[in-house]
């Protein structure tokens, strides 16, 4: 199966973003770079950087039966965000397979055969559409080879069309299922004898379908899982059944680090069908992702275990939490507070001496801004399956992280991560939870002593927002610098939050290097003198990724200040930014300190300033940016680059005399490089938005003594329909060019300060601290 | 022991009067549809209807659920519902889905009661229903769709 080197490397190049610029070098050239670039990212960047790298065998993702019907592994977690639609809709369209004759198998834990499958970081699509395009070219390559062998006609007389290969000539047809058994025989074809389709065959990567900004465009292709989640049909973490399951609750200690004192379980064995109590050891502090500990309750039901858990006395002992059991949110952010007023450990310092230029000011700009710990409370609260039988464990679980969660579970058992399988159901929501298997491992401690019946451990809303891998808290201390133009001559930035880093080691009490990364040292402004600094903060709860993570605070903060710096400067807020942000440029991540950037090239992926002015502008001109508003009424701009994309928010939003908030509209643009799928791109910046206007007005956790102060949807806030924009417009940017960025993370940073800055813009109240709550009544 | 008519059927159970139906549906009779957010009526996840009328079936004790119970499984033979869920899919709204069950049978019931819903009801009837995804706009454009009325941006 060999193909003219010249045509598949020019086909397989010409949208390759880290090429760009090169179109006129020969394809000999073009290949000498291909395969440079491909090495080094599989040493240092991208996919292959990541544990278990990528795959792109077809016959791993691949099978076809007889009856023609193609199965396409997913490999990665679906939690809302479509991947199981549109990753398997990439190896569809390259392979030429008919939607209606596709269905997917959700690939079980094994990074050795399946790649990386770490559903965090936005990394499923720009990590797997190459592997898996290769992978649909491959089997496309096999299939035609198949029809060319028993035709006896050379390879390149052949080809495919939707779900049938074809030989023109002699107008004969062979169907994919008819195909599939001789195909599957041949050997796998080397990497460069493939030959992606061109943009102009394909019939679904990249083609906008569905709703767009309230117009109905098509329908197809259907979601994978659509029909089952309308009709009940979808199974979730909590939704496998078998016969004798038996059904698991946990009272897990108050605060992070204490331990059981004494139990006394008679009430509870008493509730009618509780069948056991049992003591769960706790691994301490750091917690990683292990178990906190506690009683377990297990049961004939979900619900008589929760009566059996009311019925349990338990003494807790704080000695071991330390700190912890005096952690209260007031206090702390006092502490956060004043330590802000003093330099920290210095992350950047870029140009001339910011004191000095600060002092020199002919204006000086000084805020403060606090967001609060949140928890992400998925719709489906944490729940997982164990069955342990014959020295074996099978789990079925709505996990972000399949690979953490077997080796957690063979760990705690132990046992080889071979006797562990890990069953992927779809999630009810991740957002970050999920990546933390630590309810998986509780329900492998309760199953291991029920061996061979299936233990189901069901976290209940208050569990899942008092033992939340709780979003940082922070305090971010800005300072800037303006002439007599208005014009910024320095920048001075101090951020405080506890690092997720104290989650696996002893608290460094600083922020690391990737969540710098978010946002903070990666703030594109050009400023003659800079300095970032971060003070410490230490951990006293369990932290942990929230979707979007750093890039929140650091977003929230940057963005609002930016805006107080324009109203101070009497500008126009778009025309500063742009300003500040200088001519359109790319910034090497490494010139700023960032050494992450996301687990990707640099050179591929730098700071690029001018997608970052073109969301900005395009965003501002479909807002319809400097027409005049209403009272009451006024437009509010955040943009923020993260997880490799560009966002930029427009609210229009209107306060009535009693404070009350109307959001008309938001105007959202996003580049994010290539499309693969436009439909599910415009769905998370929706939901994004959404979700951030909860960030901004309404969510928020606190603590007394160690103890989360919220326990469900009553008095820990999500937004609810009445709260979303009456409107939603996502204006995606059309760039083939640039590589792959990021689509289900990048879309909330610049939410809440957006929001906040169109508040200002309404009624010159100036929000600081989040969520907004009451702030604006009185 | 408790009658319950589900879907059409009946069954007959021995389990507390006061365990809630949720519980009831889900583990006792292994329906999946029906979904646990909250336990306290606050998220609407669990909405069944109880002679036509969306409850949450977290807080309604078994022995309440004297009448006909409708779960989402139902729904694709229900005339309205069966239109729901249409809006659903041609709009793309679900996402990670956990919600959409409870969402559809909000919508139903509320379409049965108004078949031509102002916008303002809609957003009042489903400010119960709580996603964590943020589908708000899309549940509200199919429940239009569904009425019958044009999508409007």
């Amino acid at each position: 199966m060999s193909r003219s080197e010249d045509t598949l490397l020019l086909a397989n190049v010409s949208r390759r973003g880290l090429l760009k610029g090169l179109a006129g070098a020969s394809a000999l050239v073009l290949a000498a770079r291909w395969d440079m670039a491909d090495a080094v990212e599989k040493a240092q960047f991208g996919a292959g950087a990541m544990p278990g790298g990528w795959v792109d065998n077809p016959n791993v993702f691949f099978h076809i039966a007889p009856d023609g019907m193609v199965t396409i592994v997913n490999n990665r977690s679906e939690m809302g965000q479509g991947i199981r639609t549109s990753l398997v809709m990439v190896g569809a369209d390259e392979l030429g397979a008919d939607w209606d004759r596709v269905k997917v198998q959700q690939a079980d834990a094994n990074q050795e055969k399946y790649g990386n499958q770490n559903t965090d970081g936005s990394r499923s699509m720009r990590h797997w559409y190459d592997p898996m395009r290769r992978a649909g070219a491959a089997a496309r390559l096999m299939l035609e080879q198949a029809a060319a062998n028993q035709w006896g006609v050379p390879l390149h007389e052949v080809k495919t069309q939707v779900h049938k290969v074809v030989h023109e000539p002699s107008g004969r047809t062979l169907g994919f299922g008819e195909l599939a058994k001789a195909a599957r025989e041949l050997e796998v074809p080397g990497r460069h004898d493939l030959v992606l389709k061109a943009d102009t065959d394909l019939r679904f990567i990249g083609k906008e379908s569905g709703l767009i900004n309230g117009k109905l465009k098509s329908a197809y292709p259907k979601a994978i899982d659509g029909e089952d989640m309308v009709t009940g049909k979808a199974v979730y973490g909590a939704d496998v059944e078998f016969e004798d399951t038996l059904y698991a609750v946990i009272a897990r200690p108050p605060v992070y680090g204490a331990k059981v004192k004494s139990v006394d379980d008679s009430a509870a064995l008493k509730v009618t069908g509780v069948q056991k109590v049992m003591r769960i050891e706790g691994a301490g502090q750091p917690a990683g992702f292990s178990p906190l500990g506690g009683v377990a309750v297990v049961a004939s039901n979900t619900w008589a275990a929760m009566e059996g858990r009311k019925a349990l006395k338990i003494e807790w002992d704080n000695g071991p939490a330390g700190d912890n059991a005096s952690y209260t949110t007031e206090a702390y952010r006092k502490s956060l507070e004043k330590a802000a007023q003093s330099p920290g450990k210095v992350i950047r310092e870029n140009g001339g001496d910011v004191e000095a230029a600060l002092k020199a000011a002919d204006q000086r700009v000084s805020a403060t801004y606090y967001m609060p710990h949140m928890a992400q409370a998925p719709m489906e609260p944490p729940v997982a399956t164990v069955r342990i039988k014959d020295g074996q464990a099978e789990v079925w679980a709505p996990v972000q992280n399949p690979r953490a969660t077997r080796e957690g579970v063979a760990g705690r058992l132990g046992m080889d991560k071979k006797q562990v399988t890990v069953h992927v159901t779809l999630l009810g929501g991740g957002f970050g939870r999920k990546s933390k298997p630590d309810f998986v491992t509780e329900a492998a401690v309760i199953a291991s002593a029920f061996k061979g019946r299936p233990v189901r451990l069901q976290w209940s809303r208050e569990d899942d927002i008092h033992h939340a891998y709780f979003h940082t808290v922070s305090v971010d201390h800005l300072d800037a610098g303006l002439d007599a133009d208005g014009k910024a001559t320095s920048w001075r930035h101090r951020t405080l939050s506890p690092s997720i880093a104290s989650l696996f080691a002893q608290d460094p009490k600083h922020i690391q290097e990737f969540e710098q990364g978010m946002g903070f040292n990666t703030m594109p402004f050009d400023i003659p003198a800079i300095r970032l600094e971060n003070p410490p903060a230490p951990a006293y709860v369990r932290i942990g990724w929230f979707r979007s993570v750093y890039n929140l605070p650091h977003a929230w903060a940057i963005q609002s200040f930016a805006h107080e710096m324009a109203e101070a400067a009497g500008k126009d807020h778009r025309d500063y930014v742009l300003d500040l942000l200088g001519p359109g440029r790319e910034i090497q991540n490494l010139t700023v300190g960032d050494g992450w950037n996301y687990g990707e090239n640099p050179d591929m992926y730098p700071i690029d300033v001018a997608r970052m002015r073109r969301v900005i502008e395009r965003a501002t001109e479909e807002a319809g940016w400097g027409q005049k508003t209403g009272k009451g009424r006024g437009l509010g701009l955040a943009f923020h680059h993260s997880f490799v994309s560009y966002t930029a928010i427009v609210f229009d939003v209107e306060v009535d005399d009693k404070g009350e908030l109307t959001i008309h509209r938001a105007d959202i643009a996003f580049d994010c490089g290539p499309q693969a799928n436009p439909e599910r791109i415009r769905s998370q910046l929706e939901g994004a938005c959404v979700m951030g206007i909860g960030v901004a007005l309404k969510s928020e956790v606190t603590f007394k003594d160690g103890v989360a102060q919220q326990d469900n949807f009553h008095n820990y806030l999500i937004p609810r329909m009445p709260d979303a924009p009456k409107v939603i417009r996502v204006h995606l940017i059309d760039n083939p060019t640039d590589a792959m960025g990021g689509v289900g993370e990048p879309g909330l940073p610049p939410v809440a300060p957006a929001l906040c800055n169109a508040i200002y813009a309404a009624t010159g109240k100036r929000i600081r601290s989040l969520p907004v709550g009451n702030q604006l009544k009185g | 022991m408790a009658t319950l008519t589900i879907n059409g059927e009946q069954h007959e159970l021995d389990v507390p009067d006061n365990m809630p139906l949720l519980w009831v549906i889900r583990d006792v009779l292994g329906m999946k549809g029906t979904k646990f957010g909250c336990g306290v009526s606050q998220c609407g996840a669990c909405t069944v209807h109880l002679d036509g009328k969306a409850i949450r079936s977290c807080v309604t004790p078994v022995s309440a659920a004297t009448g006909e119970i409708k779960t989402i499984e139902a729904m694709a033979e229900d005339p309205v519902g069966s239109k729901v869920q249409q809006a659903w899919l041609d709009l793309g709204v679900a996402q990670c889905g956990y919600c959409q069950g409870g969402q559809i049978m909000n919508a139903t019931a509320l379409l049965k009661k108004t078949p031509k819903p102002e916008t303002g009801d809609i957003v009042n009837a489903m400010a119960g229903n709580l996603c964590r995804c943020g589908t708000y706009n899309r549940i509200l454009a199919a429940i239009e769709r569904a009425s019958d009325k044009e999508v409007s941006s």
